[in-house]
């Protein structure tokens, strides 16, 4: 039983690992790591929610090639990313370039993030400050003295 | 004043709310293509007809065309084939990329369902089509007198999209040419 299920799991473990993979030979483990992170940062144009390097439509493919020989012939990440960015658009990135039109996208969590902290601090100041009247101003000197006698008074033992 | 504040968040929410149920039925398949209003990329490739002079971006320029990109493979495309010989007919010039496909398959389709294109450019490695941000066929650029890219249709031209949108466009790049 534990080896029929140990199976099972390599087989699913090779399939996940081995998604689109095609036999290209890298110069270097330098190249062939910069080949991972482009075709991974890079998103199929066809399939819209997968990376060129899990995608194996025919255009993945093709940009998987031409990823592979612009790294031969030594450009560098950028250059990839810009050609492919001026043919697919910026919708082939899946980390936008910061611009006046995705700034949005940039800062708004920061922006989300620091006024929810100031409504909380606000919030927070305003609660103490109103326990702290409530606790001096708004008991008379006998009503101190009566909360005093109920604090103190020790409970009965039934 | 106070009251007021008390509904903001509730006010925000149902913005975002409304945003993000408008942003369920956008259609996102038809990128905007970022060549529209540039020049259209240089190449030279040969024809799909045998014993024809290759082709390059100079070939475009002078009268403003369609650039069909077109495959056997591509089961759209023999939808599409139909319109395209009466468009054809009826004066539109149109010229067909043949992308990553096999010459064969091309020219017998071409000889058999009527060859609408008046240049058919071959592109069987996709060359030609990864300059053209291609990534599935059948697409349509809208090419100018000048050779600028001014519009990019993906998916099937049929009757209804050429008369109610595409025929607008077409004679608006045409009028423009003969002034």
């Amino acid at each position: 039983m534990i080896r029929f299920l140990s199976v099972i799991a390599l087989i699913f473990a090779s399939f996940s690992a081995l998604a689109a993979i095609d036999t290209y030979e890298f110069t270097s483990e330098e190249q062939r790591a910069r080949f991972y992170y482009l075709s991974s940062e890079l998103r199929c144009p066809k399939c819209q929610n997968q990376n060129i390097a899990d995608s194996n439509a025919p255009i993945a493919n093709d940009l998987r090639r031409e990823i592979y020989r612009m790294l031969q012939e030594g450009r560098s990440n950028e250059e990839v990313v810009d050609f492919m960015v001026d043919r697919y658009g910026e919708f082939v990135r899946y980390r936008p370039a910061l611009t006046a039109q995705t700034a949005v996208l940039w800062f708004a969590p920061a922006v989300f993030l620091i006024a929810g902290l100031l409504v909380l601090v606000v919030m927070l100041r305003r609660r103490q400050k109103v326990f702290k009247t409530a606790g001096e101003e708004h008991l008379s000197p006998e009503e101190q003295q009566r909360l005093k006698a109920l604090l103190e008074k020790k409970p009965r033992n039934d | 004043m106070r009251r007021g504040l008390l509904l903001l968040p509730l006010v925000l929410f149902l913005l975002m709310l409304g945003f993000l149920f408008k942003g369920l039925y956008l259609d996102n398949k038809d990128l905007p293509s970022v060549l529209v209003g540039k020049q259209f990329p240089a190449f030279s490739l040969p024809s799909v007809q045998a014993g024809e002079p290759a082709v390059t971006e100079q070939d475009l320029l002078g009268q403003p065309s369609l650039v069909n990109v077109w495959a056997t493979w591509c089961v759209a495309c023999r939808v599409e084939h139909p319109v395209l010989n009466k468009l054809a007919a009826d004066g539109v010039l149109i010229h067909g990329v043949n992308y990553k496909d096999d010459t064969e398959s091309a020219r017998a389709w071409l000889r058999d369902l009527h060859n609408p294109y008046q240049l058919n450019i071959s592109d069987p490695k996709g060359l030609l089509g990864l300059d053209l941000g291609v990534y599935g066929a059948p697409e349509t650029f809208f090419v100018d007198a000048q050779g600028v890219i001014r519009y990019k249709f993906i998916g099937v031209i049929d009757e209804r999209v050429w008369e109610s949108d595409l025929a607008a466009r077409y004679q608006a790049l045409v009028d423009e040419a003969q002034p």
